[in-house]
């Protein structure tokens, strides 16, 4: 018997904010989240974070995964953060990928992002990672 | 020896010594005989005269012009952006000093999508990928200094506004006292691929379509020496697309607005030898140059059999190539040089026009001043080095190369018609269907180096295992925002307000009435109208696109 049967799949949101047009890995890394077996959702480009943050609510995501290639990942991600908060969702996981330099990990990190996955990364890391993720609810009260 | 006999000796290698794929194939999955012959050749039903010709001569498959680079090397045409108008026209005084002959305007990003620098959204982002332009102020002072007539050329990245800037360039051309006709301006202006990757895309693909071709007929009809657009398949190609799609999608796109031009009564050898093409190059060389002598043959084709093209220059196609940001690691950086090497030979060989190439570094950050001058040096060292440009087509006739020429061509004009069947490019875009392919193509890309079936140097393969990665970071020089936002501010108050009011009345009007926008957008463009401002009035006509969140 399929262990996972009646299981909610894991539900994930790629999305890019701001003016950057560039879709390539978002979507990549969409596609192959999608077929290791979880729903996703990606949002296309020129999102704001308040776009982004409600749609992450309105869809129950259990992770939302931030793409950034042309260096606006520190004001896009505070801004989502802040988004987040307003709407009591700051316990949705956030991942972030694409070009970020390593001086910004620890900014990222402070603000809550739970991983960043650099140029090179593999999808199926990220995959993974997605899993090791504690389910929704789990850990509450 | 005959054939027979020599594919005994071959299977007996191959027992001997094993082999290290069961199937090879091309980056577009053509699958490759062990060795090319005149056998070989034959399948592919090529025909020397129909298929080659000489070079310079229809249907141009070696190339555009008899001598080629006997002549004169390719241009080399370097890329680069710089924060605000003030530090853009240093950097051009500069380069011309230096002897450059061509200018490239790179915008940053909220200009190329009509954004005002003072928004919200374009936070971060101004000054970053280019320069900062709001209104004609921005304009005058790039070129400060620097009649239009000066550079032999000056291009542009302009897509979803690219009307806008060419009104713009009209107009601060009238301001240096210039005729139009002195100048080149070279515009991007190809708004369809911007749906399909880069994304610079202000309005729905059907009135976009017909903005930009409001563009090429203004040209056409008053300014013959612009260049109106370009139509590119290079950024499909990054964004996922194989040879045979880049192919197929920029001929389908060329298609698109050439039945535009020639539905507003334009003949089309008084437009067609303006347009000119930007292809891509990634590292599957010898596929990449069937590509280029594909391209040129289709395009040669098509002009002349569809649209019943007679003058030879509509038939040729010029092709602007860029070396590609996706073969890049971020890992060991320096055998980046070796990629656009590589890259650049294959452009070469292709027969290319333009040749800009990337900086090793580019795929960590802004390119470093050492990094870019490798890139131009690359082209310097294969122009003056190698004896490779003293031989016009010089892999012409081989079997290997006229065999994947006449198979991608084939496989092209195949997707073409699929294409055709969904409606046409405009179509095929709307409903995703580029997008799907491009995507698919870029997912198994990925697939692929992940199972280890394609190697990567220094990725999957020879990794450094302790090498971090030195992605530098992005900060935009201190307070270019502010200082463009202050200009901006004095733009708006030094400008007659009843002036750019009626300029922008005039435009809402003409549009309504299916007019050529460009005319107003100089009236515009000459009260000092900002791009944001035009292009409210345009939105407010046609709508703005949004791409919708769509679940995978």
């Amino acid at each position: 018997m399929d262990v996972n049967a009646g299981k909610r799949l894991t539900r994930v949101l790629i999305a890019k904010i701001g003016l950057d047009g560039h879709n390539r890995g978002a979507q990549v890394v969409a596609h192959g989240l999608r077929q290791s077996g979880m729903e996703v959702i990606y949002t296309g480009i020129r999102q704001t974070p308040a776009a982004v943050a409600r749609a992450a609510i309105q869809e129950d995501v259990d992770v939302i995964g931030i793409s950034s290639m042309v260096g606006a990942h520190l004001a896009a991600v505070q801004k989502l953060m802040k988004e987040l908060q307003k709407l009591k969702a700051a316990d949705i996981p956030v991942i972030v990928g694409g070009i970020i330099p390593e001086e910004d990990y620890g900014a990222l990190q402070a603000m809550g992002v739970s991983r960043i996955f650099p140029p090179g990364a593999e999808v199926r890391e990220i995959v993974r990672y997605v899993h090791s993720l504690p389910e929704k609810g789990e850990g509450e009260p | 020896m005959d054939r027979e006999e020599w594919k005994k000796l071959l299977s007996q290698d191959y027992q001997k010594r094993g082999r290290r794929k069961a199937v090879y194939h091309s980056e577009s999955k053509i699958e490759l005989a062990d060795c090319y012959d005149p056998e070989e050749l034959k399948k592919t039903g090529f025909d020397p005269d129909r298929d080659l010709g000489f070079p310079g001569t229809f249907p141009y498959t070696r190339g555009i012009y008899p001598a080629m680079y006997r002549a004169d090397f390719w241009i080399m045409g370097q890329y680069a952006g710089f924060g605000n108008p003030e530090a853009t026209n240093e950097r051009f005084k500069y380069l011309l000093s230096k002897g450059q002959t061509a200018l490239a305007l790179a915008l940053d990003l909220p200009t190329q999508l009509g954004i005002e620098s003072d928004e919200e959204i374009a936070e971060g982002e101004v000054g970053k990928a280019g320069v900062a332009i709001n209104t004609l102020r921005d304009m005058e002072e790039i070129f400060d200094g620097i009649p239009l007539s000066k550079p032999r050329q000056i291009f542009t990245t302009a897509n979803g506004i690219g009307p806008i800037m060419l009104a713009l360039f009209v107009a601060l051309g009238k301001k240096q006292g210039l005729d139009p006709n002195q100048y080149s301006i070279v515009l991007q202006n190809d708004v369809l691929k911007e749906y399909v990757a880069r994304g610079a895309y202000l309005f729905p693909p059907s009135p976009s379509l017909k903005f930009c071709i409001d563009a090429v007929e203004f040209c056409t009809r008053h300014i013959p020496r612009y260049k109106p657009i370009v139509i590119c398949g290079s950024h499909m190609r990054q964004g996922g697309a194989t040879a045979v799609q880049e192919i197929a999608f920029t001929l389908s796109n060329a298609r698109a607005y050439i039945d535009e031009a020639i539905s507003r009564g334009l003949p089309i050898d008084d437009f067609a030898p303006s347009m000119e093409c930007q292809l891509s190059v990634p590292m599957n060389l010898f596929e990449e140059v069937a590509k280029y002598r594909a391209f040129r043959r289709m395009w040669a084709r098509m002009l002349k059999e569809r649209y019943g093209a007679q003058n030879p220059e509509s038939l040729k196609c010029f092709i602007r190539v860029y070396t590609t940001g996706y073969t890049m690691t971020a890992v060991q950086p320096l055998n980046n040089i070796v990629r656009v090497t590589i890259e650049a030979l294959g452009a070469i060989l292709g027969g290319a026009q333009s040749l800009s190439c990337n900086a090793m570094d580019e795929v960590l950050s802004i390119p470093t001043q050492e990094a870019a001058h490798v890139a131009l040096m690359t082209q310097h060292i294969l122009a003056q080095e190698t004896g490779i440009p003293d031989v016009v087509d010089p892999l012409g006739g081989s079997y290997y190369i006229e065999s994947l020429t006449n198979e991608l061509e084939k496989r092209s004009l195949a997707l073409m018609e699929q294409i055709q069947k969904k409606g046409g490019a405009q179509k095929a875009i709307e409903e995703g269907f580029y997008q799907m392919l491009s995507r698919q193509s870029a997912s198994e890309y990925q697939q692929e180096i992940e199972k280890g079936e394609r190697i990567i140097v220094g990725v999957n393969q020879f990794r450094e295992e302790r090498e971090k990665v030195k992605i530098d970071s992005f900060k935009v020089e201190e307070g270019i925002r502010e200082k463009v936002i202050e200009k901006l501010k004095r733009a708006r108050t030094e400008r007659n307000p009843e002036e750019v009011e009626k300029a922008l009345r005039r435009l809402d009007r003409e549009v309504r009435l299916g007019k050529n926008s460009v005319p107003a957008l100089i009236d515009c463009a000459l009260a000092y109208a900002t791009i944001s401002e035009m292009s409210q009035v345009l939105g407010k006509i046609w709508g703005f696109y949004r791409e919708e969140a769509k679940w995978m």
